[in-house]
C-alpha cells in the first residue's frame, strides 16, 4: 500500500487527493494542514466580507470529503524539512512522516516590503487566509478609515469586500495603475474609474514610506490617515522546503508538465510552483486557482502511478468589482498585434502573434469568453478559424463546421 | 449517458429553445409572468454561421470538465455524468465562464453563473429545449464520440 | 388600389414576451420588432394567414383573424369578386391560385351516409377479428383459365400491392420541397403504400424507395428516362389534373434551380412548361401507343396508370382508357389541389369526383370491362369516411395530397404559388425547406394513415364487411341525404330511409 503525503491543504491539495484516488483507491493519504480549516479557496475571503458566502459555504468540498477519500488531515501542523533520500519529512512537532510519494502544495505567503515604522501601526492585517479575514472583520467598524497597500487582485478584492462596512477605503500602489499585473493602462483606467465611482479612493504611483501610528507618509510627501491598514503588496511562493532539500526552484518550485520536482518522488502543485506558460513560452509563477487544481490533480494521478500531464497552462483571471467584470488570459508577447474594440463601458482587446491568439483583456464583455481562452490554450491557428467573427464576439460559429460536428454531435 | 445534441440541419434559428430554457428554469408556472418585460438568461445559445446555418449550444457535460476544475468555490461538480452548479456556493467570480471552451456556462442575470443541468433540477424533468423544439433539431439521447 | 388587408394580426400585448419567434418565422415579413418602442409591430397586408406565427408563439399572444372590413355588401358582386376585378384592372394578368377549389359547391361525400349492421346481420369487431385492408391494383382476369396441363393459370397482369387503399398523389419535386418528398417517400415505404413523383422526375436520393413510388410521365416528359421508369412500382401517364383540367403546367425558372432542374433534366433557370395536351396523343389509339411504349420499356413488369381530370364526359373517356391497355385509371375531381393554377380554371372547370367515380364505375360495369382496370379516385378525399364511401361507390383506392400536406404541416393558406411556404412544403427556399424535418413529416403521415386504417376497419366492421374487396362497389352500403333524384341516380344509391 502506497503512502502519499501532501504538504498543504489548499485547492492544489484537494486536486491532488482527487487525482490520487482516480488511480489508486487503496494507498494512505496524509495531508499536513497549517490552517485549522478544511480546504477552502482563498479568493473566497473577499466574498466572505461581502457576505456573498459564509464559513460553511466556503468549504471547497463537502464535510465528508476527507473521509470519503480516505484522507488523514493533520491540522495545525507544518512540515519543517524534507529528507528526499530517506523519503520522509519532519514536522514542527518533531515527528517524522515517511512517504512513498510527496506533493508540496505549500502555496505562497504575503510579502511585506520593509517600511519604516510599520511596528507603530496597531491594526494591520494581511489578506490571505480565513484567519486574516476574521481578524480584519473584528477590527473594522463603520467608522473605520481603511488604507490598503497594494492595488492588485488581493488589495482590490479586499476593498470591495470591506465596502459598505467601513467609512472610507483608500488604496495605494507604487504602480501607476490598478491591477498592474493583469491590465494595461487603458483597461486599468476603466476599472479604476468604476472603483472610484463606488467610493474607493486611490493614491497611485507612490507608496507608503513611513508609518506614524495611524498615519502613513507617502513617498510623494502626502499623508494618509487611517484606522486599519491592510498589507496586500504581493505574495511569494513558499519554496523553502523543496529548496532546502536540494530541489530546484526559481521564484517558485520548478516542476515539469507532470508536476514533478527535481527530487525523486516529490511533486509540487499550485501557487508554490513555477511552470511553463504556453502563451508566452516562458516559465512563470502563475498563482491561479484553476491551474492549482489542475496541477494538483496531475500530480496526484502521477503519484499513484497513472499518467497525466498539464501541458497547456496559461495565466488567466476572472475578476470583477461592483458588477464590472474583467477577464484576462494569456500574454502580450513582444511584437504582438492588438485588436481593440471599445466604448465607455466595454473594452475588448485581443492580442495576436504568429497566427495565434496569445492573450486578451476584456472588460464588460464576459459572455462566452471561454471560447477565446480555448483558442489560446489549444494554440489554434487563426487562419483555420473565422477570426473576423471572433473579433465581434466569442462563438463556435467561427470554429468551422467540422469542429462543431465534433463537439455538438458527439460526447466530448 | 444521455446528453443534449443538436441536429443543425433542422435548426430553424427560431430561438424558442432559449425562451423555453429561461421559462423552465424560472420556477414559475406561467411563461408570460416568467419572461414578459425581462431580459432572458438562457442556458442554451443559438448561433448562426456564415452560411446561415443555425444551431443551439448548451453544456456538453464533458468527460474532463475544465469548469469543475476551475471553480474557486467548489460550486461545480459532476454527479452521475451531469455537471451541476450549486447556486448557494457560487460567488459569481465567473471563472467558469472564462474557461468553458464552448461558451456554455453563462451569467444568470444576478451575477452568478449558470449552465444547462438537463432540466433535472427543475419541474420539467426532461430538457425543455428538446421538448419545445418545433423541428426536432435538439435531441436528448445516448451517443458516443462524434465520428 | 389599396385595400384593407384580408387578415388582421391580433397581438395580445399582455402576453407577448418579445421573443420574436413570429418575426423570424414569417417568410412574408409580417412581423418586426421596434427597438424604440420595445414592441412587436406588424404589416398585415403581407399576411396570408398560414398560422405559422400563431402555432409557434410560445405564449399564445397571437391570433390571425379574417378582417371584417368589407366592401359594400352585394350578393352578386362579392367582396372577392370586386377585388379580383380591381386586381386584373391593375395588372392585366390571369389570376393565380393554389390548392383546391374553395367555393361552396356541393360536397357529395357529406351527403352520403354509411350503413351499419343491426340484429339481422352481425357487425365485426376489428380488434378481435381479422380485417383485410390490402388491395391489389391492376387488370384482373374475367374468368378462371387453365393451362394445357390442366393446372390453374395463375399468371396475372402486373399488380400494385397496397397495404391499405390510399396513396399519396402526384406532387412534383419543384412544386414541393425535397423534404416533403422525403417525408412522403419514407412514409409510403413504412406504410406499404405508394407516393407519386408528379412531373418532376425522381431525385437520385429517392430511388431507394422505388418499390413505393409511382413515376409519372406527363406532357412535358420532364425527368423521364429509362432508369426512372424502371425505378418505380407503377408508371402514371398524366393526361389531366382535377384542379386545372385542360391546362398544362408551368414551373417558373426561378424555381428550376439546383437539384430541381437536374431532376427534371432541364437547364437551370429555364421555365418548365408542360403543354396542355400530350402532343403525341389525340385519340385513345394514341394513348394506347404510349401505354404500350412504357410497358415495352419496362418489360411489362409494371402496371400503367392513366390519370385524367373529372370532366363532363368522364365515363366515356374512362371507357376508352380501359380499352387502351392501361391497368389503372386515376380520376381527379374538381376539388383537387395544385401548387398553382389559373383561378378561373380551378374554380369553374371539372366536376365533383363523387359523381365522376360513380359514373365511371357504372359505365365500365355496364360495358363488361370493369375488370380491365382498377379505379383510383382523388380530388379531395379528406378522411377515412370519404375513403370508405369512395370504395363503396366503386373505387379500388384513393389518392390523397391535400390531406397529406396537412399532415406534414400545411395550414391551407393557399399561397403555394408564392413559393414562400412557411411550413417548408411548397417552397424551394433552403431556409424554409429546412422547416420540414422528414423525421417528423414522415411520422405524421404514418400516424395519419394508421389512424385512417383503424377507422376504415371500424366502419367496415360496423357494416359486417371484413375486406376492402367486399366493400368495393357495394353501393347498398350508402344512402344519400338531401340529394335530388338525378344525383341519387348518378351516384347509384338510394335516399336515406329507402
Amino acid at each position: 500500500m502506497k503512502r502519499y503525503v501532501i504538504i498543504g491543504n489548499g485547492v492544489a491539495a484537494a486536486g491532488c487527493i482527487e487525482g490520487i484516488r482516480s488511480a489508486d483507491a487503496e494507498g494512505s493519504i496524509t495531508v499536513i494542514s497549517a490552517e485549522n480549516h478544511p480546504v477552502y479557496c482563498r479568493p473566497l475571503i473577499s466574498y466572505y466580507l461581502e457576505k456573498k458566502t459564509d464559513l460553511q459555504r466556503m468549504n471547497y468540498r463537502t464535510e465528508s470529503f476527507y473521509a470519503d477519500h480516505g484522507v488523514t488531515v493533520l491540522y495545525g501542523k507544518t512540515a519543517e524539512q524534507i529528507d528526499a533520500e530517506a523519503r520522509q519529512i519532519t514536522l514542527n512537532t518533531g515527528e517524522s512522516l515517511p512517504y512513498d510519494a510527496l506533493c508540496c502544495c505549500t502555496g505562497s505567503s504575503p510579502f511585506v516590503p520593509p517600511m519604516t515604522g510599520l511596528d507603530t501601526v496597531e491594526k494591520k492585517f494581511s489578506f490571505i487566509t480565513i484567519d486574516d479575514t476574521l481578524a480584519l472583520e473584528q477590527a473594522v467598524t463603520p467608522d473605520s478609515r481603511v488604507l490598503i497597500i497594494g492595488a492588485g487582485l488581493i488589495g482590490l478584492k479586499c476593498a470591495e469586500g470591506l465596502h459598505g462596512r467601513v467609512q472610507s477605503i483608500t488604496v495605494c500602489d507604487l504602480a501607476p495603475r490598478v491591477l498592474s499585473s493583469i491590465l494595461d493602462d487603458k483597461c486599468a483606467a476603466m476599472m479604476q474609474k468604476h472603483l472610484e465611482a463606488n467610493g474607493i479612493s486611490f493614491v497611485l504611483g507612490t507608496s507608503a514610506k513611513e508609518f506614524k501610528g495611524n498615519s502613513a507618509v507617502m513617498q510623494n510627501g502626502e499623508t494618509v490617515d487611517f484606522d486599519v491598514l491592510v498589507l496586500a503588496v504581493g505574495v511569494r511562493a513558499n519554496t523553502a522546503l523543496v529548496k532546502n532539500a536540494g530541489g530546484e526552484a526559481g521564484r517558485g518550485i520548478t516542476v515539469d508538465v507532470a508536476c514533478r520536482t527535481s527530487l525523486p518522488d516529490v511533486y509540487a502543485a499550485g501557487d508554490c510552483t513555477e511552470y511553463h506558460d504556453i502563451s508566452s513560452d516562458s516559465v512563470k509563477v502563475m498563482a491561479l486557482m484553476p491551474n492549482a487544481y489542475m496541477q494538483g490533480h496531475t500530480a496526484g494521478v502521477n503519484m499513484a502511478g497513472g499518467e497525466a500531464v498539464f501541458s497547456n497552462a496559461i495565466p488567466m483571471n476572472s475578476i470583477g468589482f461592483f458588477g464590472l467584470h474583467c477577464h484576462t488570459a494569456g500574454s502580450q508577447p513582444e511584437g504582438c498585434e492588438m485588436i481593440e474594440e471599445a466604448d465607455d463601458t466595454h473594452i475588448r482587446r485581443l492580442f495576436v502573434k504568429d497566427d495565434r491568439l496569445t492573450g486578451f483583456m476584456l472588460i464588460g464583455h464576459m459572455h462566452r469568453t471561454g471560447i477565446y481562452t480555448a483558442l489560446i490554450r489549444n494554440q489554434t491557428p487563426l487562419s483555420s478559424v473565422d477570426f473576423a467573427r471572433l473579433r465581434i464576439g466569442p462563438q463556435l460559429a467561427a470554429m468551422g463546421a467540422a469542429y462543431r460536428d465534433k463537439v455538438l454531435k458527439g460526447a466530448v | 449517458m444521455k446528453r443534449i445534441y443538436v441536429k443543425e440541419e433542422w435548426c430553424l434559428g427560431c430561438h424558442l429553445c432559449e425562451y423555453n430554457c429561461a421559462f423552465a428554469n424560472s420556477g414559475m408556472t406561467d411563461m408570460v409572468k416568467a419572461l414578459r418585460g425581462k431580459t432572458i438568461y438562457p442556458r442554451i445559445q443559438v448561433e448562426q454561421d456564415e452560411n446561415g446555418v443555425t444551431y443551439a449550444v448548451s453544456c456538453r457535460h464533458c468527460k474532463d470538465p475544465v469548469c469543475v476544475k476551475s471553480c474557486i468555490a467548489g460550486a461545480l461538480s459532476k454527479k452521475d455524468g451531469v455537471i451541476e452548479i450549486d447556486h448557494d456556493k457560487c460567488v459569481g467570480c465567473q471563472t467558469c465562464v472564462l474557461v468553458c471552451p464552448y461558451g456554455a456556462v453563462v451569467e444568470d442575470g444576478s451575477g452568478a453563473a449558470q449552465k444547462c443541468e438537463l432540466c433535472l433540477k427543475n419541474s420539467c424533468g426532461a430538457p425543455a429545449c428538446v421538448k419545445g423544439c418545433p423541428n426536432g433539431a435538439i435531441v436528448y439521447e445516448e451517443r458516443g464520440e462524434a465520428e | 388600389m389599396n385595400f384593407y388587408p384580408e387578415f388582421e394580426v391580433v397581438r395580445n400585448d399582455d402576453r407577448c414576451i418579445r421573443c420574436r419567434v413570429c418575426e423570424r418565422q414569417c417568410a412574408n415579413e409580417v412581423h418586426w420588432y421596434d427597438e424604440d418602442g420595445k414592441v412587436m409591430l406588424s404589416d398585415e397586408s403581407k399576411c396570408v394567414n398560414c398560422q405559422r406565427c400563431v402555432t409557434l408563439c410560445p405564449t399564445r399572444a397571437l391570433k390571425i383573424v379574417k378582417s371584417d372590413c368589407r366592401l359594400r355588401e352585394n350578393a352578386n358582386y362579392s367582396d372577392q369578386t370586386i377585388k379580383e376585378i380591381y386586381r386584373q384592372a391593375e395588372t392585366g394578368g390571369v389570376l393565380l391560385s393554389s390548392m383546391g377549389n374553395p367555393n361552396p359547391l356541393p360536397v357529395y361525400w357529406d351527403r352520403i351516409l354509411i350503413n351499419a349492421s343491426q340484429v339481422t346481420n352481425p357487425p365485426i369487431d376489428p380488434l378481435r377479428e381479422p380485417m383485410e385492408t390490402r388491395v391489389f391494383l391492376g387488370k384482373k382476369p374475367d374468368r378462371i383459365t387453365r393451362n394445357p396441363d390442366g393446372s390453374l393459370d395463375t399468371k396475372l397482369a402486373p399488380q400494385l400491392t397496397l397495404s391499405m387503399p390510399v396513396m399519396f398523389s402526384a406532387m412534383s419535386y419543384g412544386s414541393i420541397s425535397y423534404n416533403a418528398h422525403a417525408s412522403l417517400a419514407r412514409a409510403a415505404a413504412a406504410l406499404g403504400i405508394c407516393y407519386n413523383t408528379g412531373e418532376g422526375g425522381l431525385h437520385e436520393d429517392f430511388y431507394q424507395y422505388g418499390k413505393n413510388t409511382i413515376v409519372q410521365v406527363a406532357s412535358g416528359r420532364f425527368g423521364v428516362h429509362k432508369d426512372y421508369l424502371e425505378a418505380g412500382a407503377a408508371i402514371e401517364i398524366k393526361m389531366g389534373q382535377g384542379a386545372k383540367p385542360g391546362i398544362g403546367g408551368h414551373l417558373p425558372g426561378t424555381k428550376a434551380v439546383g437539384d430541381v432542374a437536374k431532376t427534371r433534366m432541364i437547364p437551370e433557370g429555364s421555365d418548365a412548361i408542360s403543354p396542355a395536351p400530350h402532343h403525341d396523343i389525340y385519340s385513345i389509339e394514341d394513348l394506347r401507343q404510349l401505354v404500350y411504349s412504357l410497358k415495352e420499356a419496362t418489360e411489362y413488369r409494371l402496371p400503367v396508370i392513366v390519370k385524367v381530370a373529372a370532366v363532363h364526359n368522364i365515363a366515356a373517356i374512362a371507357s376508352g382508357i380501359a380499352r387502351s391497355g392501361a391497368d389503372i385509371i386515376a380520376i381527379d375531381g374538381f376539388r383537387g389541389g395544385t401548387g398553382a393554377a389559373p383561378t378561373r380554371i380551378r374554380d369553374n372547370v371539372g366536376i365533383p369526383i363523387e359523381l365522376a367515380l360513380a359514373a365511371v364505375d357504372k359505365r365500365l360495369r355496364d360495358e363488361g370491362i370493369r375488370n380491365n382496370v382498377s379505379i383510383v379516385c382523388g380530388g379531395s378525399v379528406r378522411s377515412a369516411a370519404d375513403v370508405v364511401k369512395a370504395i363503396a361507390l366503386g373505387a379500388d383506392a384513393c389518392y390523397i395530397a391535400t390531406a397529406a400536406c396537412l399532415a406534414m404541416g400545411c395550414h391551407l393558406c393557399r399561397s403555394c404559388h408564392t413559393g414562400k411556404c412557411n411550413w417548408g412544403i411548397a417552397t424551394q427556399r433552403p431556409d424554409l425547406v429546412r422547416r420540414l424535418n422528414p423525421d417528423i413529416g414522415s411520422q405524421r403521415l404514418i400516424n395519419l394513415m394508421d389512424a385512417w386504417r383503424h377507422e376504415i376497419k371500424e366502419l367496415m366492421g360496423g357494416m359486417g364487411i371484413n375486406s376492402i374487396e367486399a366493400l368495393r362497389g357495394n353501393r347498398l352500403m350508402l344512402r344519400g341525404v338531401g340529394l335530388t333524384e338525378k344525383e341519387l341516380e348518378i351516384l347509384g344509391i338510394s335516399h336515406a330511409g329507402e
